[in-house]
């Protein structure tokens, strides 16, 4: 079984790091590596963890099953299910290398899938494709005993674990790959177990999150995202914010500066003294969206095929800087931490409490790249909005 | 003779030890180069030293230190002068977020903007009347439970063009010390019950003296500080809170 550590409530910290390149070109994992190893000191070796945006060019439209699985018979049990559901492309184990530090670390294996669609519907819409995708890994991550998801986004990858930073990426091999986005996390869990599954980034396709500071509105969130078929199953608080992004942003066709202000609301006394029409979405915003509304000091970043976002909670208590030198933007906890791999940035920041710091790719750098400036045009139907939807063949 | 160290490959525990070693040995001067956050810089030094830092110091930078007068060539991180008792930190850049945390005596000098929390609770008594002066702009919270001491608040060196002066909640539940504000404030920025009060000739006279000793630390001409009016924000009562629950 897997090994929990709970430690007592000591002082916490935890670190994060990311860097984008807007025009798509690839940086090497020693940058991220360096910059998140400069914050050691914000994690106790319980967690730690990399994202990665560009690494399978190969495979770009694969889905990239990241597997973790305690046993031999969990994986045959993984593989047995996707083999009937999804179209396997590629499958290797992931590549790592021994760390004295690490012992018995879980099995892990990455298979390159695309959805198969029972009777008619070979053709779905790629919106149908994803909610497939998001309810296989709702699957696994539920009912395949000692397996989990680590992510399932195109032409992405987590790579995450017990273990100080310079530990997991030594682990991984993080110095092997090349990618336009990178996101770390030095973790110092607090309220829940130190385990290779609530390390950070949580993900759902290709949605990643790192996390610094607590998620007190869990259960409302969790409870939320239930009704429109979301699963939590990470014992990790963070896990909730990767599904809100997909359902606010991916489902509901949210802008992200709309979406931060579901997650990161301004008071109301703020509300209030906005012009009308802000009001008004302001108003209608905490109405509807009231569960998936993110209570608790927070500094996240997160990432997507196409940007990196970082947002803090509405009165900053957590920690965020950024920085920008030529196509370059860097986020990280501390200032240092940017520093260390970016020594005369043209820019640096301190973002504002509950104001997004939104860094998207240029047009046309990458393949399959999203942009979530705008609202969605689409009408959206009442029976869409989950990713239970009924779609016409199924 | 000063010594000169340069700590890039050093982890700050080794620096910190190299630093207190310097100065048991009588070292005055030190100058620090290749910082890039190490933390606990100076923290819980008591000695008349002169340290001069180039990079980017650590968390905590200072904190519970008696005595020294820092000098940072660069930005500082959060929790600068935390507790302070004596001397003096002059950063030559920005500073995070809870600078000047419940600071005691001494002085923190800020060339630009700080972050949020800066200056809560801080305290005076007697002789000790901490001074923390900001040259540019500051996120929520500044002097929140403040019980002593001076802060005062420029807004005039600021690479936010688009921030107000200050955040939300300004001296929250401040039972004692001053803000000094130079320009406006909406009352709504301020916590509850607090207003923004025209100075006093006192006010100007130690404002003077306060903003002299600033000018010099950076090079700057004190006259320009008075171009435009400042307003105080002081406690309306000693126990703002005093009645919260005995209604």
């Amino acid at each position: 079984m897997w090994h929990l550590v709970l430690k007592n409530k000591e002082m916490s910290g935890c670190g994060l790091a990311g860097i984008i390149h807007t025009k798509g070109e690839l940086l090497p994992g020693e940058l991220i590596i360096k910059s998140i190893c400069l914050q050691e000191e914000r994690g106790n070796g319980l967690g730690a963890g990399f994202a990665a945006y560009g690494i399978y060019p190969e495979y770009k439209d694969f889905y990239a099953f990241h597997i973790m699985a305690e046993s031999k018979e969990a994986l045959e049990r993984v593989e047995d299910f996707l083999s009937h559901r999804t179209f396997l492309g590629y499958q290797e184990p992931i590549p790592t290398r021994k760390v004295k530090t690490i012992k018995n670390p879980p099995l892990f294996k990455r298979y390159f899938v695309k959805p198969k669609f029972e009777g008619e519907l070979a053709e779905a819409c790629e919106d149908f494709e994803d909610d497939y995708i998001v309810n296989l890994v709702m699957e696994i991550n539920e009912k395949i005993e000692g397996a989990y998801v680590v992510s399932s986004g195109k032409n992405m990858g987590a790579f995450k674990g017990v273990g100080y930073p310079d530990e997991i990426a030594e682990f991984f091999r993080i110095d092997e790959y090349k990618a336009y986005i990178w996101t770390a996390h030095n973790r110092f869990p607090t309220n829940t177990p130190g385990w290779w599954g609530g390390a950070h980034p949580f993900t759902i396709l290709d949605w990643s999150i790192v996390h610094n500071g607590e998620i007190s509105s869990y259960g409302t969130n969790r409870r939320y995202l239930e009704l429109f078929g979301y699963k939590c199953t990470l014992l990790t608080d963070t896990e909730v914010v990767a599904y809100i992004l997909d359902l606010l942003i991916r489902k509901h066709g949210l802008p992200i500066q709309v979406a931060c202000k579901v997650m990161a609301p301004p008071f109301w006394m703020e509300i209030d003294e906005a012009p009308p029409e802000e009001k008004e979405l302001l108003t209608a915003l905490r109405m509807v969206y009231g569960g998936a509304m993110l209570n608790g000091p927070f500094a996240i970043l997160f990432a997507y095929n196409g940007g990196l976002v970082g947002l803090n909670d509405r009165v900053k208590l957590r920690p965020l800087y950024a920085a920008r030198k030529g196509d370059v933007y860097y986020m990280a906890s501390e200032e240092a931490a940017i520093r260390v791999v970016c020594p005369d940035p043209e820019e640096v920041w301190a973002p504002k409490a509950g104001e997004p710091v939104i860094v998207e790719m240029k047009p046309g750098s990458i393949p399959n790249q999203k942009s979530y400036l705008k609202p969605r045009p689409r009408e959206v139907e009442e029976h869409e909005l989950g990713i239970r939807c009924k779609h016409p063949a199924l | 003779m000063s010594l000169e160290l340069d700590v890039s490959t050093l982890h700050y525990s080794k620096v910190n030890r190299l630093l207190r070693e310097a100065i048991l040995e009588g070292e005055k001067e030190i100058v620090l180069k290749g910082v890039n956050g190490h933390r606990y810089l100076a923290a819980g030094v008591s000695a008349n030293v002169k340290i001069d830092i180039y990079g980017i110091p650590g968390l905590d930078l200072g904190a519970f230190m008696r005595g020294p007068v820092i000098n940072v060539y660069g930005n500082a991180q959060d929790g600068a002068g935390n507790t302070m008792d004596e001397g003096k930190i002059i950063i030559h850049g920005m500073a995070g977020d809870v600078v000047g945390y419940a600071m005691r005596g001494g002085k923190i000098h800020i060339k630009e903007d700080v972050g949020y929390r800066v200056g809560i609770h801080m305290k005076a008594y007697m002789d000790k009347v901490p001074v923390l002066i900001i040259g540019g702009k500051a996120g929520d919270f500044l002097g929140e439970y403040m019980a002593g001491g001076v802060i005062v608040l420029l807004g005039m060196f600021s690479r936010y063009p688009e921030r107000p002066i200050a955040g939300l909640f300004l001296g929250t539940g401040m039972h004692g010390g001053t803000i000094y504000i130079r320009g406006k404030v909406k009352e709504s920025q301020l916590g509850l019950g607090l207003k923004p009060y025209a100075l006093e000739s006192e006010d100007e006279k130690l404002l003077e003296e306060l903003l002299k000793d600033y000018a010099r630390d950076f090079g700057l001409d004190p006259s320009e500080f008075f171009k435009e009016d400042f307003v105080k924000v002081v406690p309306y009562t000693h126990r703002p809170y005093g009645r919260l629950y005995a209604y």
